[in-house]
């Protein structure tokens, strides 16, 4: 159809465009095409150029193939075809990967028509250290020290994940006390992840004081952790067939004490942002993000559900137990930056309610499983019976062994699905260990929430999105 | 000659004034937002580290002055000193205390007292807008000439709010002399409420929001916007370059503040006794008293507020200030009619 001068125009590096037959109407053909797009069953570049660097970057915008991507996936209602302009009156600008407010090492690379942000374009990789493929090295008792490190706001979450999905492939039962420690320290750690994500957006905005508040109370929980686990970050606590050690004497103290002046850090940084005008003019219906595009992006956590999408795998696919615990999914509708802010708030809430009926109820008995074959044995049993010291000595050199098989387990970490899909083709070590990064399905979805807007929504959009590069590059 | 020996003497207790007033400045802003934000804030270098600002600018004295390769040099480093020497210059027609007789002379503790201060003082900030502006485009760098664009935009638009706020203010009292218009607001009202310009409230809102925007404060310090344009226009400067900017900017905060004291809230009056030197002191320490609480409001807010957003702050210029400053101007001179004139029906 000759009134399509979008596609017309548009590169066309791999020509399907061409395809398109006259009787359809443009919509169809974006439909159409972003079918067969998102299906993947039609590569739109070689694998290799679209994965290296300079094809990452910002083309001039009659030669982007992302551009048409960005048509077809991008839900009509909010995107607006721009209008050909001359190049010269855009400029296209580097925020990152040194910028004080791209979380990390994330690179956008922008279009800017004055403030006007046109094109947004995320370049990733700068973190990269090949997590999953040192994971490949490593045994199953080292692999938890290994992804820890890949979501470092949410090591609890990382642990978990590697820890089911292989105790998935050993069958192996974990007793009831060390899933309720399990959930005690994920959702304390959903609750420290999602006060630094508040704190860290406060700043991104402006509201200095907002930072320093939120690290005030998630000092508190690392001290917690710290005093679980020897660390503040990257525990390793949580391990194959339990945790690493029992709650330290006096933890229901602590945690009590933590729930009660988190929920009143909570109560102050509502007041001091909920009815804030400019807070509200900085992030009311900035950087939207509709239930479509969610879906379509695969991008799970508090932004979808700021979107409106019910999905929690807490509820949708519990582990641990954690459905035995009276807890709410806090909705938001609009999916815009506030609705996250908000919905975080609201989680960090409901972690709490869960961290407190964890004290009331945990059960007694071991923290981690009995099984000679996955768990070292006690220091003191060694020196006393035989079989204990082989254990030991087979599990320190060798490791646990896996049988051979696949397993996929994900759990509900703060930025959304966290998944580990281990293949193991038996023996101590994974044959091949592939991580479901949710900052990573954030990131994607990122130029869907700024194209159009200004420079300061692109830093509020990105500031609720809260990925983590280093769960986005691994 | 003595015209400039005493010119020469004003000028150098106005510098010296001025750069102990920002070392302090500095220093009372970190302490002030350390203590709203649980923190300890600086405590090294000398007493509650009182001296940490000073120990900053001999830094940044030996520190390189990086100049980018595509910079145009001359404005590059022409910029910083515009900013200072504005900034240094709006604070000559301050008057910080009463004038002070000797010998029967009368000295005016204004470093100069024009008979056209406001006109003055509006001018300073105009030409300051130059230097950020100028900054930004002669970096020859990308964030900083964004910060530039907003600088200009934003601070030409707030100074049409602060011109017209201050309007109300010389038709009060009838002159734009600084030293006249304190000294028209000497006296009380019914002998209880000090005669205050502060009486023309909506004046005094606008031009202290207008002055947040003029010294690029937060919430409207788009122009350097940390996180978005990682310093606006003074991403590309360091060293001296950069310490002078960042003194221009406390100098211009304490101006402002000043010019705040002085319009509004009757500059150095208030009650005054004793000997002679307490005679002479006192009022000092009034107006002092008067500019750091309101630099000290300036603080409080920039640990409150996030930033504004662009266009939120242009439509905030335009739409709302601007024409409450035109009605506010109206309804003045209306009751200023009524006292000349009495009512039309009397």
């Amino acid at each position: 159809m000759s009134d399509a001068p979008e596609n017309m125009e548009a590169g066309e590096p791999n020509g399907d465009l061409e395809t398109v037959q006259p009787e359809q109407t443009v919509e169809e053909a974006r439909r159409t095409q972003h079918e067969i797009w998102v299906s993947g069953t039609e590569e739109r570049m070689p694998f290799a150029h679209a994965t290296d660097e300079g094809s990452q970057e910002l083309l001039p915008s009659d030669l982007d193939p992302a551009l048409d991507i960005q048509r077809g996936v991008a839900v009509d209602d909010d995107y607006v075809v721009p209008e050909r302009v001359i190049d010269d009156e855009r400029q296209i600008i580097n925020m990152g990967p040194q910028h004080p407010s791209t979380h990390g090492v994330l690179r956008l690379h922008l279009e800017l028509e004055g403030e006007t942000v046109v094109r947004v374009k995320p370049i990733i990789g700068y973190l990269h250290t090949g997590m999953e493929k040192t994971a490949e090295t490593l045994s199953y008792s080292q692999g938890s020290t290994n992804v820890t490190r890949m979501d470092y706001l949410a090591p609890f979450h990382n642990e978990l994940a590697f820890s089911l999905a292989t105790e998935q492939l050993l069958g192996l039962e974990v007793p009831a006390r060390a899933s309720a420690i399990r959930i005690l320290m994920t959702e304390l750690n959903r609750v420290s992840s999602h006060l630094l994500s508040t704190a860290t957006m406060g700043m991104d905005i402006g509201a200095l004081s907002m930072m320093i508040y939120g690290w005030r109370e998630r000092e508190i929980c690392l001290d917690f952790f710290e005093k679980t686990t020897g660390l503040r970050m990257n525990h390793n606590y949580i391990r194959v067939g339990g945790v690493a050690a029992d709650l330290p004497d006096g933890w229901e103290e602590d945690v009590v004490v933590l729930i009660k002046k988190v929920n009143d850090g909570v109560d102050e940084y509502e007041e001091i942002l909920n009815e804030n005008p400019i807070f509200l003019d900085r992030t009311l219906g900035v950087g939207v993000l509709t239930p479509a595009e969610v879906k379509q992006y695969g991008v799970t956590g508090p932004v979808a559900r700021a979107s409106g999408v019910d999905w929690d795998l807490r509820k949708a696919a519990p582990y641990c137990g954690v459905d035995q615990y009276q807890f709410d999914v806090p909705l938001g509708k609009h999916g815009d930056s506030f609705d996250r802010y908000k919905v975080r708030i609201d989680e960090i809430r409901q972690s709490l309610r869960i961290a407190e009926q964890i004290v009331a109820t945990i059960p007694s008995g071991d923290y981690r499983s009995t099984d000679a074959k996955v768990t070292p044995p006690p220091r003191a049993r060694i020196n006393e019976s035989m079989e204990a010291l082989i254990h030991h000595f087979k599990l320190f050199t060798e490791g646990a062994n896996v049988p051979p098989g696949t397993a996929y387990q994900s759990v509900e970490g703060p930025r959304g699905e966290i998944g580990a899909y281990i293949v193991s083709k038996g023996g101590a070590r994974p044959w091949r260990l592939r991580w479901r990064a949710p900052s990573f399905a954030a990131v994607q979805a990122l130029p869907a929430m700024m194209t159009d807007s200004l420079i300061a929504d692109v830093i509020a959009a990105l500031a609720s999105t809260d990925p983590v590069l280093g769960d986005v590059d691994r | 000659m003595s015209f400039f020996i005493e010119a020469g003497i004003r000028v150098v207790f106005a510098f010296v004034f001025l750069m102990v007033t920002v070392l302090l400045l500095v220093w009372v802003e970190r302490k002030f937002i350390s203590d709203l934000q649980n923190r300890i804030g600086p405590d090294r270098a000398g007493p509650f580290g009182i001296l940490q600002t000073l120990a900053d600018g001999v830094k940044s004295f030996f520190k390189e002055g990086i100049i980018p390769a595509r910079a145009d040099v001359v404005l590059f480093i022409g910029a910083p000193v515009l900013a200072m020497l504005t900034a240094l210059l709006t604070f000559l027609v301050i008057p910080i205390g009463a004038p002070i007789e000797i010998n029967g002379v009368s000295y005016s503790l204004a470093a100069m007292d024009l008979n056209i201060g406001l006109l003055y003082v509006l001018a300073m900030s105009s030409i300051g807008v130059y230097a950020i502006t100028l900054a930004g485009w002669a970096s020859g760098s990308k964030y900083p000439l964004i910060g530039s664009v907003r600088a200009s935009a934003q601070m030409i638009s707030y100074e049409a709010a602060m011109g017209l706020a201050l309007i109300p203010v010389v038709m009060f009292t009838g002159s734009l002399s600084l030293v006249a218009i304190v000294e028209a607001q000497q006296g009380t009202f019914g002998g209880v409420i000090p005669a205050w310009n502060i009486v023309l409230l909506p004046s005094f809102v606008i031009f202290l929001i207008a002055g947040f925007a003029e010294t690029n404060r937060p919430p409207f310090d788009l122009a350097e916007a940390e996180q978005e344009i990682v310093g606006g226009y003074h991403t590309e400067y360091s060293g001296m370059k950069f310490a002078l900017f960042f003194l221009a900017e406390y100098i211009n905060v304490f101006n402002i503040a000043a010019i705040t004291t002085v319009l509004f809230l009757g500059g150095w009056s208030g009650p005054v006794f004793g000997p002679t030197v307490l005679q002479w002191f006192l009022p000092v320490f009034w107006f002092l008293a008067k500019t750091w609480l309101i630099i000290l409001f300036f603080v409080w807010v920039r640990a409150s507020l996030p930033r504004m957003r662009y266009d939120h702050l242009m439509a905030f210029g335009w739409k709302k200030l601007i024409p409450v400053s035109l009605v506010w101007i109206i309804l003045v001179a209306v009751a200023l009619g009524f006292r000349e004139f009495g009512a039309p029906w009397a």
